[in-house]
């Protein structure tokens, strides 16, 4: 029973937990993959790009709201979703049409553009706070739980209750049609297939008559529609703060290189490794370690290994150390 | 060199005008936080002008200088030492020996599953036994007296010798960050960069023992006089109503023009330092391997080396002017740290001005800061026009009111875009 007990306090407090959030950073680390691979850049960009893209969606989901529009169960915000991402879509396009493609023209050096990238999240993050401003926005509406904490202690009779967010059985059921729809479209159309052989050898791509400005225009939209759906499922399932697009940047780029920059399989591994070692790190495990050890072993203290306020070190630890002994990821990436 | 001296006299233009039309107070304020900018400005451009180096974590190393500022001046707390000083020494003792002998282990031992598993084991044991020596002494610590003290204090050394070991601060953060990332594609030191900001600013916000976190050292000594002295003093008083101005009125003036002495000493000395290293033969290598890393090499200059080097003494003198902003200040509020201003800021400073040229380095970061403290109120009166049709009480009104501040941003990003795009060489191009 008690065995029972811990497995419940883990899947709760850390395994689903930590599965939604690694979804979030794979989507976010997806788009930033391909990003570096066909465009050879960091988007620094990327976290504003998530915000400005949750923001549309926010919006949107306010007026379908008063108009009383709903898909009840689930969260409105899902319907107002493709408005957010068409919108994304054409920031990003106007971006790369205005910005980046100038530098691409002149074949700037990579740090160039990852410093007008730079310029671009400053743009961005000004807009969302001009038009929604800093302050935490709530909008979940729907069902909130798919299992409740008291409904799950009498169904099954354990102490330990178990509670499924709706927003976590969301992020992790998007994210899997998400990667699955990505990878048919790079593996099977001609489209994706192009962006592939472009990322791998651009100049045997372009002698082989592939349209290069349509491989990153296609690849703005793919990150757009990756970017908007990370950013609104992390807004459903914490809570929308511009600043936290921000300081998720850090954790998306580690998931990127953990497992390999350019290298999208390894982008999804890296988000989960991201994910469940923060979670891991900054949970206190007394309640797992009473549950599972004898009486007289039982622990004074929290048994937490970091507090939370340093989860991002943890992702920093984790980028330091791949860096260190294996700069190309888990999952060979771009030569470093 | 008369365009130049030009837009050096069109900047002070500006801040003289400031002090006549709004009042000389408001214009030495800005303008001491102009010098400090200028030097954070100067700090970068080392990296990026001389080196190609993208930094992003500017305000980690500025807030390093500032906790320096601390540690050197502020009185040391007895009764948090005797509680547990000498226990958080064996702990951070034990947190240093662990990660040495950690090193040592994976440097001397033969590569394999042996190697892997002595060296996690040192890790593990090492941090089960920190945790179990710094626990207890930072509640012991913390326990002081939280409302005033709870942190060990400072040295109680005078504040000015905070500036040059905020810089070895700065500089020892630059030499971890350096030997992991330099060497490699150069986005990634831009990533690492970030991300030991981020943990620098999470550090001084949550250890409270260190220095009080977002608790905030407030009173730090002050390198001149305080007002309240100098109106007290019948001398100071004299010579003000000799010059014909309120005591009240100059001692502040005269506190801010030491201060401006101070910072512009060491602004001249650095401009001057700078220059040297600029055009001597290390400058021009440096100019070499920011051209062409693969030439510099095949004349056998060591490319990760000088890239270290370079990244290190520009990171530097970013932690001394974080020392120098935080002695101006007064006081120590990690919350304050804003990566938008701090890093970003200065970024937009150097490429305006002219990125590899310390003169527009300097110039960039005077005029950059006169137009991030003088837009908002200029701002703020154009979008009072812009909404004066709107009702009173509306929600948009206020809303757009409100989203002033947020304009900078905007303006900022807008202003570093246009200047990368049509004049990437920026207001005084590298000769």
């Amino acid at each position: 029973m008690d065995i029972l007990n811990a497995f419940v306090a883990l899947l709760n407090f850390v395994i689903i937990p930590a599965t939604a959030y690694g979804s979030q950073l794979a989507l976010g680390a997806l788009g930033v993959t391909l990003i570096y691979g066909i465009l050879r850049f960091s988007n620094f960009a990327h976290g504003d790009t998530m915000a400005f893209g949750a923001m549309v969606t926010i919006l949107f989901t306010w007026a379908f709201q008063a108009m009383g529009l709903s898909i009840s169960p689930l969260p409105t915000a899902l319907l107002a979703l493709p408005i957010g991402i068409a919108f994304t879509a054409g920031m990003m396009l106007l971006t790369d049409k205005w910005v980046y493609r100038f530098y691409r023209k002149q074949k700037a050096k990579p740090i160039i553009l990852v410093m007008v990238s730079l310029g671009v999240m400053f743009v961005l993050n000004g807009i969302v706070r001009v038009i929604i401003g800093v302050d935490e926005q709530q909008f979940n509406d729907g069902e909130r739980f798919i299992i409740k904490a008291g409904d799950f202690k009498k169904m099954t009779g354990l102490d330990e209750g178990l509670a499924f967010k709706t927003s976590q059985g969301l992020t992790i059921i998007v994210t899997i049609i998400a990667v699955i729809a990505l990878f048919w479209f790079l593996n099977r159309t001609r489209t994706g297939k192009s962006m592939r052989a472009y990322s791998d050898n651009e100049d045997l791509a372009l002698l082989s008559g592939i349209n290069p400005e349509k491989v990153v225009r296609v690849t703005w939209i793919l990150a757009a529609i990756l970017a908007t759906t990370a950013g609104v499922l992390y807004g459903l399932d914490k809570a929308f703060k511009p600043f936290t697009y921000f300081q998720l940047l850090l954790p998306i780029f580690a998931s990127a290189i953990v497992g390999g920059l350019g290298n999208p399989l390894g982008a999804i591994a890296g988000g989960y490794v991201i994910a469940f070692s923060e979670v891991m790190l900054t949970y206190a495990w007394k309640k797992v370690a009473t549950y599972v050890l004898p009486e007289s072993l039982a622990p004074d203290g929290l048994v937490q290994l970091l507090s939370t306020d340093y989860k991002f070190a943890v992702s920093f630890a984790i980028l330091v150390i791949v860096l260190i002994f294996k700069p190309t990821g888990l999952f060979k990436g771009k030569s470093v | 060199m008369n365009k130049n001296l030009l837009l050096f006299g069109l900047v002070a233009l500006l801040y003289i005008g400031t002090g006549v039309l709004q009042s000389w107070n408001t214009a030495l304020a800005i303008f001491n936080m102009g010098l400090i900018s200028a030097i954070m400005a100067l700090g970068v451009n080392i990296q990026w002008g001389y080196a190609g180096l993208f930094n992003v974590g500017i305000m980690g190393f500025v807030a390093l200088g500032g906790l320096a500022t601390v540690l050197v001046s502020m009185p040391p707390v007895g009764e948090a030492w005797a509680a547990g000083g000498l226990r958080m020494i064996a702990a951070l003792a034990m947190g240093a020996a662990t990660v040495i002998a950690g090193v040592l282990t994976y440097k001397r031992m033969p590569k394999g599953r042996n190697r892997s598993l002595a060296v996690l084991g040192i890790f593990l044991v090492g941090f089960i036994l920190y945790r179990m020596l710094f626990d207890p002494a930072r509640d012991l610590i913390e326990a002081v007296n939280p409302a005033s003290t709870g942190y060990l204090g400072g040295m109680g050394l005078p504040i000015l010798l905070a500036w040059p070991l905020g810089g070895l601060l700065a500089a020892g953060a630059a030499w971890a960050i350096g030997k992991t990332a330099l060497g490699l594609r150069s986005d990634y030191l831009a990533i690492a960069t970030l991300g030991i900001a981020e943990i620098i600013i999470a550090v001084m916000k949550n250890e409270d023992w260190m220095a009080r976190g977002v608790k905030n050292v407030v009173g730090l000594p002050r390198p001149v006089p305080y007002e309240v002295d100098l109106q007290e003093s019948a001398d100071f008083v004299a010579n003000a109503t000799w010059l014909g101005l309120d005591p009240a009125a100059a001692s502040s003036l005269w506190v801010k023009l030491l201060y401006a002495g101070l910072f512009a000493v060491v602004l001249l000395v650095l401009i001057w330092l700078t220059q040297m290293a600029l055009n001597s033969p290390w400058g021009r290598m440096m100019r070499a391997i920011r051209d062409n890393e693969t030439a510099a090499e095949a004349m056998g200059k060591d490319v990760t080396r000088r890239h270290l080097q370079i990244f290190i003494i520009g990171s530097a003198i970013c932690g001394m002017a974080g020392a120098m902003m935080t002695t101006l200040d007064g006081q120590l509020t990690p919350g304050t740290y804003q990566p938008l201003r701090f890093t970003f800021l200065v970024w937009v400073m150097v490429i305006v001005g002219g990125s590899g040229n310390n003169w527009g380095a300097v110039l960039g970061g005077f005029l950059i800061w006169w137009l991030w403290i003088q837009v908002e109120p200029i701002g703020g009166a154009i979008m009072g026009l812009l909404t004066l049709p709107l009702p009173e009480g509306s929600g948009l009104k206020s809303h757009l009111l409100d989203s002033v501040q947020h304009i900078r941003l905007l303006t900022m990003g807008v202003v570093l875009l246009l200047v990368l795009r049509f004049s990437p060489r920026g207001l005084i191009p590298e000769k």
